[in-house]
């Protein structure tokens, strides 16, 4: 790392960074944009909800209380409308910005003219102060304004929109206290050592910094009782300091030693502040309506909590050393699961409740004009087989790293069991959520086969028991499952899978059938569907989820996307867990060149620069990061197999439907013990 | 002669439909005054225990002051739900007026309008009238004590 946390001079880092691996500061001045790209941005938060900071230093999207309330900056969205909070030198400067080693503080350092001006932003975080007996407000945003050298004139602009911009509070300023917004129950205090005043229902002030002089804003947020209001000055330096340590302590538990470490950390760090720390639950990403092309309608809400990411999140949580968090993860999936009586939704929210539906919020011009923007996810009511088998994948990995299942677990697991064998034959809309109708998708049946698959492991494993009928349901419903992919799912004449039955065309999560085990990844058929995957879908190193123009498939929706990232990382771990290292970590590396100058990843990236679209950062993505640099690792050697493919089960639950078919999805001879069954 | 198991039980209902109301209140957004939570913090600062504390002493506070209304009644000579409700009603106002304005003074946490908060004092103060808390505090507290007094009231005529 080129910079120290302080003292040193911003010259001599600069000097370092440029001969280093790192970017060289940019040739020219930036100069703010009225809405900055979505790469523009970085993270912030607190486990509760979190913030967006672009690298002009403006809080351009913040929902409070949680991820998924209405907003108090949505500059992002709508720069004029939706309200930001902005810290940045008057003239014009260079920026360059990281976050602090092993945190969540975000520094951004702007060079002008005169002088040299360092912005440090974090939502605080710091349980050890709050537990010794302080004080502490519901979410506090603090930013400490310090200037390294020269001298550097200031500006701050704080603008809060209440309830997505929708509403604009006159603000009352209380002297000492700061300035107060007021709104239905819910409060924000701006508090600020720069002078500032009120215009037009916004907090405004600059002041002149001369080397050295340091000044703390923050904004404080409580709901319902008398607020607290924190103090500035030291005791916010001390602020600071302790939300360092909460997450440098934290990051320090990252037990990951293999290569791409420094990107594996910083997604680890990423996925921790997507954790709603209340309740353990990951949501899929902090942002609503970020759109999936500039200009275009793919906009949607990811603000909630998706059971699809399941399975990879709860590994990628144990395989770092998280392992309370991963199990926070798994009892919140419990009880969410347990509610709805085995009839899983799609998503949920922060809490394990269901979401209010899909609503337009037409008020709001978009990211770039990139309209509508919604609130809620329409995708809650659609049938979509894959997550049953996500869930039991889930409990299956938890098992397999010495968790137990209670009665309650063991129970429920069981009830998805039959639930699944009652509902695969079914179309469904599938991983991606088309809004075109269902359909019977190829990644969706398979997902009900490792559903099946995983509960007889555990039955096996003595995790669970299933009765005598129950387990020859299981394994005869499995053989089934298997019988249809093989015969609707797989075409003989692409010598492919594809994405759903009878079709021709493929689709990236595909993938998936290796990554879970449905077959061996070096198996012939899965090697040809590879190689058909790379030629439909591929970009360079990107990899689309499917493609809009081939044969006609329709999603329901104006085609216009970009490469997927987390298929790109799918393919990057399928090609190490495959055996073929060197264009794993060939396409690993040229996706870590893709991520945005502070590490972090969007839903989707633009094919022609390959900058991130779509919703940001989006959790799944990082998850994938996290997958194939485990799996690199582990082809490296240097770690144990963590794979979620090749356990006994497949053996038993996945009779081969015919000899073709067994020479094509095994690189070696079937065990006898399944032939006998077959036999049998 | 005070009856001291109908002033208890008017004391709880009385008290019970005073918090109710306020803590109604709260829920609905109306307003963030939290009597317990700012009792609480007199004796501790974390959240929960706070509010765990406060709600007790709010309890107790009810009960006594039932007996005080108790003792009034029969100062008087009569009681009613009329009289109670203004015995209430001024009891709010007192509250309001001069409970509101004193308390930062000897609330240890509280913070002060015109030094700030201070690591110790962050508490924020309720200003005149507790308007701090919502415009609609003063008239949230007004009923709620309208309430408790016109409980009080009603039971007491019974027993005067």
């Amino acid at each position: 790392m080129a910079w120290s946390d302080g003292g040193r001079g911003v010259t001599d880092a600069w000097t370092q960074r440029g001969s280093a691996d790192a970017p060289a500061p940019p040739a020219a001045a930036d100069a703010a944009e009225p809405c900055p790209k979505i790469g523009d941005h970085a993270l912030i938060g607190d486990c509760g909800s979190a913030a967006l900071i672009s690298r002009w230093g403006s809080v351009d999207w913040m929902c409070l209380p949680r991820f998924d309330s209405p907003s108090l900056f949505a500059a992002i969205l709508d720069p004029e409308r939706g309200g930001r909070f902005r810290i940045a030198p008057t003239h014009e400067s260079h920026v360059w910005r990281r976050y602090v080693e092993g945190s969540a503080v975000l520094e951004t350092v702007f060079r002008t003219e005169s002088g040299v001006l360092r912005l440090r932003d974090c939502m605080v975080a710091a349980p050890d102060r709050c537990e010794a007996g302080a004080l502490w407000p519901e979410h506090q945003l603090l930013r400490e304004v310090r200037c390294i050298e020269g001298r550097v004139e200031v500006e701050v602009v704080c603008e809060p929109r209440f309830d997505y911009g929708r509403r604009r509070i006159r603000p009352e300023v209380r002297e000492a206290l700061g300035v107060f917004y007021a709104h239905r129950g819910h409060l924000v205090i701006v508090r600020s050592e720069i002078p500032v005043e009120v215009e037009d229902g916004s907090v405004r002030g600059r002041c002149w910094l001369e080397a050295e002089d340091r000044r703390f804003v923050l904004l404080a947020y409580d709901q319902g009782e008398p607020a607290v209001i924190p103090p500035l000055g030291q005791y916010a330096a001390d602020n600071l300091e302790a939300t360092l340590a909460y997450w440098r302590d934290w990051s320090a538990r990252c037990d990951y030693q293999g290569p791409h470490r420094e990107q594996v950390e910083r997604s680890a760090i990423t996925l921790k502040l997507m954790t709603f720390a209340a309740s353990g639950a990951v949501v899929a990403a902090p942002t609503t309506s970020l759109p999936e092309r500039i200009g275009g309608v793919r906009n949607w809400d990811y603000r909630f909590c998706w059971l699809r990411d399941a399975c990879f999140t709860l590994r990628a949580l144990f395989e770092l050393g998280y392992t309370e968090e991963g199990t926070a993860f798994f009892s919140w999936l419990l009880h969410t699961t347990h509610h709805s009586h085995a009839r899983l939704r799609v998503l949920y929210d922060v809490f394990g409740g269901t979401t209010r539906g899909e609503r337009e919020i037409d008020f709001l011009a978009g990211h770039r004009g990139s309209r509508p923007v919604r609130v809620g996810n329409a995708a809650d009511d659609q049938l979509q087989l894959d997550l049953y088998g996500e869930l039991v994948a889930a409990a299956f990995e938890y098992v397999r790293r010495g968790g137990t299942l209670g009665r309650f677990a063991a129970r429920l697991l069981i009830r998805i069991g039959d639930r699944v064998c009652g509902l695969w034959q079914r179309p469904d809309r599938g991983i991606w959520e088309v809004r075109s109708g269902d359909r019977r998708h190829t990644h969706s049946v398979a997902m009900c086969w490792v559903a099946l698959d995983r509960l007889l492991a555990m039955d096996r494993d003595g995790d669970l028991v299933l009765s005598a009928r129950r387990r020859t349901r299981f394994e005869r419903t499995a053989h089934r499952i298997r019988d249809a992919i093989e015969a609707s799912g797989y075409s003989r004449r692409l010598k492919s899978y594809v994405g759903v039955f009878d079709g021709d065309s493929v689709d990236a999560s595909l993938l998936l059938l290796a990554l879970y085990g449905y077959v061996e990844p070096d198996a012939p058929r899965f090697r040809s569907t590879w190689e058909r995957i790379r030629a439909e879908l591929g970009h360079g190193a990107l990899l689309m989820r499917y493609a809009h123009d081939v044969h006609g498939r329709d999603d329901g929706l104006p085609p216009g996307e970009g490469a997927f990232g987390v298929c790109s990382f799918w393919a990057a771990e399928y090609l190490a867990r495959a055996g073929r290292l060197a264009e794993a970590e060939t396409i690993f590396e040229a996706l870590c060149r893709h991520a945005n100058d502070v590490g972090l990843y969007g839903e989707e990236l633009d094919l022609q620069d390959g900058t991130p679209l779509g919703n940001f950062p989006q959790a799944f993505t990082h998850v994938g990061l996290v997958g194939a640099a485990l799996a690199i690792a582990e082809a490296r050697g240097k770690r144990p197999e963590s794979g979620l493919a090749g356990h006994a089960a497949r053996q038993q639950s996945g009779h081969m439907p015919d000899a073709e078919a067994a020479d094509d999805l095994h690189t070696e001879k079937p065990a006898a013990g399944t032939e006998e069954e077959n036999a049998s | 002669m005070i009856d001291p198991r109908t002033s208890l039980v008017a004391g709880v209902l009385a008290t019970g439909v005073l918090t109710l109301v306020m803590t109604a209140s709260q829920g609905l957004g109306w307003s963030r005054i939290s009597l317990p939570y700012m009792l609480g913090t007199i004796f501790s600062p974390r959240r929960g225990r706070a509010m765990a504390i406060g709600s007790l002493t709010h309890a107790v506070l009810g009960l006594l002051l039932a007996l005080f209304y108790f003792l009034v009644f029969e100062v008087w000579g009569r009681a009613g739900w009329e009289r109670g409700a203004a015995l209430g009603l001024l009891h709010g106002a007192f509250v309001l007026v001069v409970g509101m304005e004193i308390l930062p003074a000897w609330h240890p946490r509280m913070a002060s309008r015109h030094h700030g908060p201070t690591p110790t004092r962050q508490l924020e103060p309720p200003g005149f009238l507790a308007l701090n808390y919502g415009w609609a505090t003063p008239v949230v507290t007004l009923v709620a004590h309208l309430l408790y007094g016109a409980i009080l009231g009603a039971f007491a005529r019974t027993v005067v």
